[in-house]
């Protein structure tokens, strides 16, 4: 028995001996807005080219991503929830955020559009037609930023959705494609970043019906992980990454990035509005 | 109906193409997730073999208990395992200056967690019928538990290749562990499975359903390759 158990631990020593011997990498938690529309992917490589580092993207909710980047297990995030960011700084657990884009959310839903919102200019007055008529919709339901800001809008409409929950608001707790899958599959409406939905392939009868308000702008921060609270964080590198997705350069990239002729993602990092500094 | 159909032929010509273009990005998948679910079954393989066939020949006291949890095991949920692995490799955790989460080898100890008692509970119940047929001749001979331990194991080599099997089954196929512990990191911990979820959330129905049917082909070329060594050697020895 013994030499099984020296067996095994010599098995994963040498294993974690072969990755520690790999090139150099910082982790960066973010959202799968960003990884999945292929924006991540097209920003790293021009960042590995300059410096040499890779960044191994973890795709997670917003909620998620700030855990991971609190118990140490990255080095940065870049999520895109104010009232949460705010929250992780004044905890401790991130210091130096910074403005990086927004994006926009659309709404999308069965093309013959039940609750007419199509011709609507207000976002406000979308939620509201789609609660008086009752239509299915699918929430992402799983505290991620999109789900934070679907709930933020349904407050401004002056509706106590969890009234709703189980009836014809249905809470997914799933990815934003996922969710696009479900929706698809009850012929509902449902709130999504313009990237993941332009990037989804799995349509069939859902179309976009609203888009183009200012409430729904989705405002990007990134983060760096508070060295200071766990001493293996790769901070001088995180902070490169930072400084890069801020720079001029990173901030021309953001903006070249296009899907189907379209631009998904605004940088807006110079606009230094409410940034959170603590150093 | 006819929609299903064209779905599947779809995703069958999808997984033509990728096999025959031997995309990089694909061969890299498949490359990792075979190296994940090998090396844990070898190493589920190394503690569940001895641990089922001590159940089986040694008599202590708390044996009960311990087969029972280990058939309850059998069937545990992978994402609970994942979690748990998570929060010990997790960098707040109790093994996180292992700095090992995120990586292949935190994929493997969740699955040697999953597997094992699979391989040792199967393991148990072959060294008990085994035990039953050859008791009388090894205690003749004056075999001790120990020598009869090793006796039985080897005896009963080709049998418990079921066991071992079962777990190959389970970890190539498992998906809720590996993305938990893993975090589907591309070009570093992305496999065959975690890869398939991430098409399926993408909407990219027929990439998904492609994905699944090389997995499931690879899953029957080890197997066979496996089961034609076995029966190979069984007629050798016969």
């Amino acid at each position: 028995m013994k030499r099984v158990l020296t067996t095994i631990l010599l098995i994963l020593i040498t294993m974690s001996v072969v990755i520690a011997e790999e090139e150099s990498f910082i982790t960066l938690s973010s959202t799968t807005s960003t990884d999945n529309s292929g924006l991540l992917d097209y920003l790293i490589p021009k960042f590995k080219d300059k410096t040499g580092i890779d960044v191994r993207v973890i795709a997670v909710g917003t909620g998620r991503a700030l855990q991971l980047g609190e118990r140490g297990d990255a080095d940065l995030v870049l999520v895109h929830h104010k009232t949460s960011e705010v929250k992780f700084i004044e905890n401790g657990f991130g210091i130096k955020r910074r403005d990086v884009m927004y994006n926009d959310y659309v709404i999308v839903g069965p093309k013959d559009d039940p609750a007419n919102i199509k011709y609507l200019t207000k976002a406000v007055e979308a939620f509201k037609l789609i609660s008086e008529h009752k239509v299915p919709f699918i929430s992402r339901g799983d505290e991620s930023g999109t789900h934070k800001k679907e709930l933020e809008l349904w407050s401004l409409a002056k509706i106590d959705i969890q009234k709703y929950s189980g009836d014809w608001y249905r809470e997914a707790g799933a990815g934003m494609g996922a969710t696009l899958n479900i929706a698809n599959g009850m012929n509902a409406y449902t709130m999504t970043d313009r990237g993941t939905w332009l990037s989804f392939k799995n349509r069939d009868d859902l179309t976009l019906l609203f888009e183009n308000d200012p409430p729904l702008f989705n405002q990007y921060g990134v983060i760096l992980v508070n060295p200071e609270r766990h001493e293996h964080i790769k901070y001088q590198q995180a902070k490169l990454f930072s400084d890069w997705l801020t720079s001029n350069e990173g901030q021309q990239a953001i903006a070249e990035f296009a899907l189907e002729n379209q631009q998904l993602f605004f940088p807006n990092a110079q606009r230094e509005i409410a940034t959170v500094e603590t150093e | 109906m006819v929609f299903v159909l064209n779905d599947f032929s779809q995703a069958f010509s999808k997984a033509i193409q990728l096999i025959f273009q031997l995309d990089p990005a694909l061969l890299e998948i498949i490359g990792l997730s075979l190296r994940v679910s090998i090396t844990a079954v070898l190493i589920a393989s190394l503690i569940g073999l001895p641990l089922g066939a001590a159940l089986a020949l040694y008599k202590f006291y708390g044996r009960g208990i311990i087969v029972a949890l280990l058939n309850a095991f059998m069937g545990l949920p992978p994402v609970v395992v994942g979690l748990v692995v998570y929060l010990i490799l997790s960098r707040s955790g109790p093994l996180g200056v292992l700095g090992l989460l995120f990586t292949p080898t935190a994929m493997i100890i969740a699955q040697v967690c999953l597997i094992t008692p699979i391989i040792a509970a199967l393991t148990r119940q072959t060294i008990l019928d085994a035990n039953v047929e050859y008791h009388e001749q090894l205690r003749a001979l004056g075999a001790k538990a120990s020598r009869m331990m090793k006796t039985l194991l080897w005896e009963t080599r080709f049998s418990l290749m079921t066991g071992v099997f079962a777990g190959f089954g389970r970890a190539i196929a498992e998906v809720g562990a590996v993305l938990i512990v893993g975090g589907n990191i591309n070009h570093a911990t992305r496999v065959m499975t975690t890869a398939i979820a991430l098409e399926t959330r993408k909407g990219d129905i027929e990439l998904a359903l492609a994905l699944g049917i090389i997995l499931i082909t690879i899953s029957l070329i080890v197997t066979s390759l496996v089961m034609s060594a076995k029966h190979a050697a069984y007629q050798y020895h016969s």
